[in-house]
C-alpha cells in the first residue's frame, strides 16, 4: 500500500471519495503508525477507536450509495483533549477532568463530522491550555518529535507532534497566547490562530475567553485553508462569532508585486536566540524575491503586550476554572467537611501546580482594589496593542516575524521558574490581545531544530496570509517536513 | 511589598479562590508569584491617560436568540459524570 | 419574568415547576465545560418595558458582568449577572401610604439567571448534604433596586402590592406561579448597621420578617450589644431570621464583564416601539375607572391593586352595564367571600358572568341583597350560575301577587300583635315585610310584599277607626 502519510489531507479526501481506498483502511493505517510511535511521543491521551471506527464505515457506506461524503472524506483528524466530542472523555490534561465524558459535541466536531472527517483521538496539552510546553499536563510531557529531550512546544502539544511523526494528517488546536503556533513553529509543522471570532468556541473548554480560538493544525498550507474552512463560521451557539467567508482557493497562487510587508522590530529583539533570528531574516528573503517588499515597522505597545495577556488571561481563567468543583462532574475529594472545604480540597487535589498559580493571580488582579491596577489596566494596554495592530496594518498588506524568540527547549529547562516559562510567548500573545489572524508556517532549521515564522494578517485577512504561506511553502519546499525516525 | 505580607496575601487570596494549598506551596508561590507580580508591574510604566479598555476586540453588539423553547439533555446525559445522586437530585456536601 | 417561554441565556423551556429534578437542563443552563450563554432578545425588551413602568432611564449600552462567588446551586460558581451599566437606574413608583402618596425611588433594574433550587434534609444547619436540583438554573430574573426610603414593614408591604400590580399589568409577572417574586430586604435601624435578610418568598412574609427583624435588633442594642453588618436568612417554617454571613465572611465578588457575552445597545427607536406597545398601568387605569366609571378613588384604588380584580371588574361591567353595582358588589360581598376561604379572584370558581348576573336581578329588585350574598357565595364554592341555582333550589322570587297575599295573610294571621303596633305606628310595617321575608327564606318580592303590607295595615286602621 502506498504510504499513506506522504500524501496530504486533500490527496486522501480524494482517494476515499474517488473510491480508490476506504476510510476504513485508511484509519487502519494511521492507527498502526500511533501504536508503533506514540509509546515515545506521548501525544495522545486518549485514542477514540471505536468512535472513528464508526465514522469510517459510515463514510464508506456513503461512498458505496454514491453520496457525498465530505469534504474530509475519510480524513483523520487529532483533537486537543480541551475540544468536546460527545461520549469520549475530554480530560484537559486534568485530574480534575480526568474521566470527564462530554455529553455534546463542539460545533467544530459537528462541522468536522458533516464532511466526513475521522476523529482519531485527543491529543496531550499543558493542563487546562496553561502552558507553552505541554508540561503541565498530568499525563506526562509529549516529546519533540525532532528531539526527544525536547518540548514539543504548547500548550497544543499532543496536536503538533501527531502531525510531525505523522500519526494523523489533520489536527486541531486551541490559541489563547500562542498555543497553537509554538508548538507548530517547535513541531515544523503548520497552525493558524484564526480571527478571533471565526471560529466557534462553543465546546472548547475555556481557559481566558476574549483571548483563546480554535484553530486548524496541518503539514501543509492547502491543508490547513482546508480545514480552516470547515470549522470557520458564525455559529448561534456562540455569542462572539462571526459570520466569516472562509472558502477561498489558495492553489491559484499569489502574485506578490507590489505587496507591502512589514517586521514589527520588537518581535525580533535582543531577546531572540541568534540561530532563529538568522534563519528566519533568510526566510522572509522568499518574500521578496517573489516582488514583495519588506519594511521595519515599530510597535511600541508590544513591549507591553505579555504582562497584560497575562493578566487577563488569568483573570479570565480564575473564573472560567470556578465550576470545578466536583458536584456535577470531575474529580470530587470524599472526606468530611462542607460545602467550602470540600471545595478547596477537590481543586487542591485536583489541579496542578501551574493552573493554581494562574488562579490565584487572577483572583488577585480581579479582587476588591487590586481590579483597576491590574485587570483595568491590563485591558487598557490591550487598546494599545490592538490600535498598534490596526495602524500598521492600514499601511501594510501582513507583518512577518519569528514565531517563537528560541529553538524548542529542553524538558524540565524552564518548568521550575514560571516567569521564565511566561517569556516564551513574548512573540505569539500580541495577536491574541488585537485579535488579528496568525499563521505559523516552518521556515527552516537552526541547530537541526524546527523554527517557525509568523505571517500576521488583518481581521479576517486569512486568504492573504494562507496565500502567502502557501507561496513560501511552494518557494522553498518546506512542506511535510517529518524527523527521519517515524 | 514584604515577604510577610506577600505571604499573607497568597493565604488570603487562595482562600478567596477556594484552593487549599500546602504549606510548602505557600511558600514557593509567595516566592514565585511575588516574581511574576513584580514583572506584571511594569505595566505601570505604560501611559493609559484617556484609553479605553478593550473588553471586546471585535466591535460586535446585539447577539440574541429568539425566545422558542428546544429540547436540552436527556437526563441521563445531564447526570452522566455526576458523582453522587439521590433519585435525579444531584448530591451535594452540606452547607454548614 | 414569568413571561419569557426560554430561559435567560439558553432555549431550555421556562416551565420548570413540578418536574423531575435535572430534567429541564441543557450543557449552558447545566454549565459544563465549553458550554456558552446567548441573550434572550424578549428578555431585554421585558426588562426595557419594566424600566420604563417604573419611569427609570435607560442606559444608551447595557452589559452584563460575572458575579464570582461559590455555592452548590450555581453551575458556573458565578452569576452572569450586571453591575455598572443595568437596564435601567433612577425610576420611582407612587404608592398609596397612610392616607397620603409616597415616591418610593427605584435605584436600578437589571438582569440576571437564576441559579439552581436546594433542598435540605430538616434545617440548614443540621442538614447532613444538600440535594440540587437545576431546572431552575438559568432562568431570568429582573432584579429591582429600592432607595433606601421606606420606613416600616406595613410600607414595605404596601410598595411590593404596587410593584407587582405594575408587573401583573406589564404582563411580566405571573404572580400565582411559585417562586414568580422574591424578596431580599435590608433593615437598619437607628445606631445599628444594615442587615440583609434573604429568601423572603411572599409580601406577607416580608411584612413579618422585618417586624421580626426589628424586634430582634432593638432588643439587642437594649441589651448593650452592637448591630454589626450581616446577612441573614428568613426561615419561614420557624419564623426567624438566621446568619448566614458575618461582615468579615463578606463575599468579593470579583466583577468583570462578561466576555462570553456582547454589549447589548438600546437605541431610540427601541426603546419607544416598546413605550408605544406599554399596556396600561395601575396609575392610568385607576384614573380611567374613576372617569369612565365613576367610581370614587377608594373603590378604583382596591379595584386596580390587583390586574386580575380589575380585568374582572371590566370583565363584569362588559356583560352588564351598572359599574356602580357591580362595584359594589364586587369591593363589598365578592372579596369578603373570598378572604374567609382564603381564595383569591383568579383561583376561585366565580366568574363575571356569575357577578353579572347578580347584578342584573338585583337591578330588576328579583332578589334581596341577602339573596345576592347567598348566590355570590355559591358561585365561588361550586361555580353554579344564580338563575340555575334559583331554579334548582326553587328560590326563583315571588312576585306572584297572588301568594305573596297569602304570605302575608299568614304571617298576619301569626302575629297579631305586631299587627296591631303596625296600626298604630307605621314604623313597624317593615317587621311585618321583615317577618314574610323570613317566612320565605327572603324569596319573597320586598317591593310587592312591602306594597301589600302597608295596604292591609291601611286596610286595618280603617276599619279600627269605623
Amino acid at each position: 500500500m502506498e504510504r499513506l502519510e506522504n500524501l496530504t489531507a486533500k490527496e486522501i479526501a480524494r482517494r476515499v471519495r474517488d473510491g480508490d481506498i476506504s476510510a476504513q483502511e485508511v484509519l487502519h493505517y494511521f492507527y498502526e503508525r500511533i501504536e508503533r510511535i506514540d509509546g515515545r511521543i506521548n501525544a495522545f491521551i486518549t485514542v477514540t477507536k471505536e468512535l472513528a471506527l464508526q465514522m469510517a464505515s459510515q463514510v464508506d457506506a456513503k461512498v458505496r450509495r454514491g453520496e457525498d461524503p465530505g469534504r474530509l472524506a475519510g480524513v483523520p483528524v487529532a483533537v486537543k483533549d480541551n475540544i468536546c466530542v460527545a461520549y469520549v472523555r475530554a480530560t484537559c490534561a486534568s485530574r480534575i477532568l480526568e474521566n470527564y465524558v462530554p455529553p455534546y459535541d463542539a460545533t467544530v466536531i459537528t462541522r468536522l463530522k458533516r464532511e466526513g472527517a475521522v476523529i482519531i483521538g485527543k491529543t496531550n496539552m499543558d493542563e487546562f491550555a496553561m502552558g507553552s510546553s505541554t508540561e503541565t499536563s498530568a499525563f506526562g510531557p509529549t516529546r519533540n518529535p525532532w528531539d526527544l529531550e525536547r518540548v514539543p512546544g504548547g500548550s497544543s502539544g499532543g496536536s503538533a507532534a501527531a502531525l510531525a511523526c505523522a500519526m494523523s494528517p489533520l489536527a486541531l488546536g486551541s490559541d489563547t497566547g500562542g498555543s497553537i503556533r509554538c508548538p507548530a513553529s517547535f513541531c515544523g509543522v503548520v497552525g493558524l490562530k484564526p480571527t478571533y471570532g471565526s471560529v466557534s468556541r462553543y465546546g472548547l473548554i475555556a481557559y481566558a475567553c476574549s483571548l483563546e480560538q480554535i484553530g486548524p493544525m496541518a503539514r501543509t498550507v492547502d491543508d490547513c485553508a482546508l480545514l480552516f474552512s470547515v470549522i470557520a463560521g458564525r455559529d448561534e451557539h456562540d455569542s462572539t462569532s462571526i459570520p466569516v467567508e472562509a472558502s477561498f482557493n489558495i492553489e491559484g497562487g499569489l502574485d506578490l508585486q507590489g505587496l507591502r510587508l512589514a517586521i514589527p522590530k520588537e518581535l525580533v529583539g535582543e531577546g531572540t536566540h541568534e540561530g532563529v533570528a538568522k534563519t528566519f531574516f533568510k526566510a522572509v528573503e522568499a518574500f521578496e524575491r517573489g516582488g514583495a517588499t519588506i519594511e521595519e515597522v515599530s510597535m511600541p505597545s508590544v513591549n507591553y503586550a505579555l504582562p497584560a495577556y497575562y493578566l487577563i488571561a488569568v483573570s479570565e481563567a480564575s473564573s472560567n476554572l470556578a465550576r470545578y468543583d466536583g458536584v456535577r462532574y470531575g474529580f470530587s475529594f470524599k472526606g468530611d467537611g462542607n460545602w467550602s472545604v470540600l471545595y478547596a480540597k477537590t481543586r487542591a487535589k485536583g489541579f496542578g501546580a501551574e493552573v493554581k498559580r494562574r488562579i490565584i493571580l487572577g483572583s488577585f488582579a480581579l479582587s476588591a482594589g487590586y481590579y483597576n491596577r491590574y485587570y483595568l489596566k491590563a485591558l487598557k494596554v490591550r487598546t494599545l496593542v490592538k490600535r498598534d495592530f490596526e495602524r500598521v496594518l492600514k499601511k501594510y498588506d501582513a507583518l512577518l516575524a519569528p514565531t517563537m524568540p528560541m529553538p524548542p527547549f529542553k524538558i524540565g529547562e524552564r518548568i521550575k521558574d514560571p516567569l521564565s516559562m511566561y517569556m516564551v510567548d513574548v512573540d505569539t500573545v500580541p495577536m491574541n490581545l488585537a485579535g488579528v489572524p496568525a499563521l505559523s508556517i516552518p521556515c527552516g532549521f537552526t541547530e537541526g531544530l524546527p523554527v517557525g515564522l509568523q505571517i500576521i494578517g488583518r481581521f479576517f485577512g486569512e486568504e492573504l496570509i494562507f496565500k502567502l504561506g502557501a507561496y513560501f511553502e511552494r518557494e522553498t519546499g518546506l512542506r511535510m517536513l517529518k524527523p527521519q525516525t517515524w | 511589598m514584604s515577604q510577610e505580607v506577600r505571604r499573607e496575601t497568597i493565604k488570603h487570596v487562595a482562600w478567596l479562590a477556594r484552593l487549599e494549598l500546602t504549606e510548602e506551596e505557600e511558600e514557593l508561590f509567595t516566592e514565585q508569584l511575588g516574581r511574576v507580580l513584580d514583572y506584571f508591574r511594569s505595566l505601570d510604566e505604560v501611559n493609559t491617560e484617556g484609553i479605553e479598555p478593550t473588553f471586546h476586540v471585535l466591535d460586535v453588539k446585539n447577539v440574541f436568540r429568539d425566545d422558542v423553547p428546544r429540547e436540552g439533555l436527556k437526563v441521563q446525559d445531564a447526570l452522566l459524570n455526576v458523582p453522587e445522586l439521590e433519585g435525579s437530585f444531584i448530591k451535594a456536601p452540606r452547607l454548614k | 419574568m414569568t413571561s419569557l417561554k426560554t430561559k435567560l441565556f439558553c432555549s431550555c423551556p421556562s416551565d420548570y415547576r413540578g418536574k423531575a429534578p435535572n430534567t429541564v437542563v441543557c450543557p449552558t443552563c447545566l454549565g459544563l465545560p465549553g458550554s456558552l450563554p446567548v441573550l434572550n432578545r424578549r428578555a431585554v425588551e421585558e426588562a426595557v418595558k419594566v424600566a420604563l413602568a417604573l419611569n427609570c432611564e435607560i442606559p444608551r449600552r447595557t452589559i452584563f458582568y460575572r458575579k464570582n462567588y461559590y455555592y452548590p446551586d450555581m453551575v458556573k460558581n458565578f452569576q452572569i449577572s450586571q453591575y455598572d451599566y443595568p437596564i435601567g437606574v433612577g425610576g420611582k413608583i407612587s404608592v398609596k401610604v397612610n392616607g397620603g402618596v409616597k415616591e418610593v425611588g427605584i435605584k436600578r433594574v437589571h438582569l440576571e439567571e437564576d441559579p439552581g433550587k436546594l433542598v435540605y434534609k430538616g434545617s440548614i444547619e443540621e442538614s447532613p448534604y444538600t440535594l440540587v436540583d437545576y431546572n431552575r438554573a438559568g432562568i431570568a430574573l429582573l432584579e429591582i433596586v429600592t432607595e433606601p426610603v421606606i420606613k416600616s414593614p406595613r410600607e414595605a408591604r404596601l410598595f411590593l402590592q404596587k410593584l407587582q400590580s405594575i408587573l401583573e399589568h406589564l404582563g411580566v409577572s405571573d404572580s400565582s406561579l411559585e417562586g414568580a417574586m422574591r424578596c431580599d430586604a435590608n433593615i437598619s435601624i437607628a445606631g445599628g448597621a444594615r442587615i440583609e435578610v434573604k429568601n423572603i418568598s411572599s409580601f406577607k412574609e416580608v411584612e413579618k420578617a422585618l417586624a421580626y427583624e426589628i424586634i430582634r435588633q432593638r432588643s439587642l442594642l437594649r441589651m448593650g450589644r452592637t448591630v454589626e453588618r450581616e446577612t441573614r436568612h428568613w426561615d419561614e417554617v420557624r419564623q426567624v431570621t438566621a446568619s448566614l454571613r458575618t461582615k468579615e465572611e463578606e463575599m468579593d465578588y470579583r466583577y468583570f464583564p462578561e466576555p462570553d457575552l456582547v454589549p447589548i445597545e438600546l437605541t431610540e427607536e427601541f426603546i419607544s416601539s416598546i413605550k408605544k406597545a406599554m399596556p396600561e398601568l395601575p396609575d392610568a387605569r385607576r384614573e380611567r375607572f374613576m372617569k369612565v366609571y365613576g367610581l370614587n378613588e377608594y373603590e378604583a384604588e382596591v379595584l386596580v391593586s390587583e390586574k386580575s380584580l380589575a380585568d374582572f371588574y371590566e370583565e363584569t361591567v362588559k356583560l352588564h352595564n351598572n359599574p356602580g353595582r357591580v362595584c359594589h358588589l364586587i369591593i363589598d360581598d365578592l372579596l369578603g367571600i373570598l378572604n374567609l376561604k382564603g381564595l383569591s379572584i383568579s383561583n376561585s370558581k366565580a366568574k363575571p358572568e356569575h357577578v353579572a348576573q347578580v347584578a342584573g336581578l338585583l337591578d330588576n329588585e328579583l332578589i334581596s341583597i341577602k339573596m345576592a350574598k347567598y348566590l355570590l357565595k355559591k358561585a365561588v364554592e361550586t361555580g353554579s350560575y344564580p338563575e340555575d341555582i334559583l331554579k334548582a333550589e326553587g328560590l326563583k322570587v315571588i312576585t306572584d301577587k297572588k301568594r305573596i297575599e297569602n304570605l302575608v295573610n299568614q304571617v298576619f294571621k301569626e302575629h297579631p300583635e305586631d299587627v296591631e303596633a303596625a296600626v298604630k305606628d307605621d314604623k313597624v310595617i317593615h317587621h311585618l315585610v321583615g317577618l314574610v321575608m323570613k317566612l320565605t327564606r327572603g324569596q319573597a318580592d320586598p317591593a310587592l310584599t312591602y306594597e301589600y303590607v302597608k295596604r292591609r295595615v291601611n286596610q286595618l286602621r280603617k276599619t279600627k277607626a269605623t
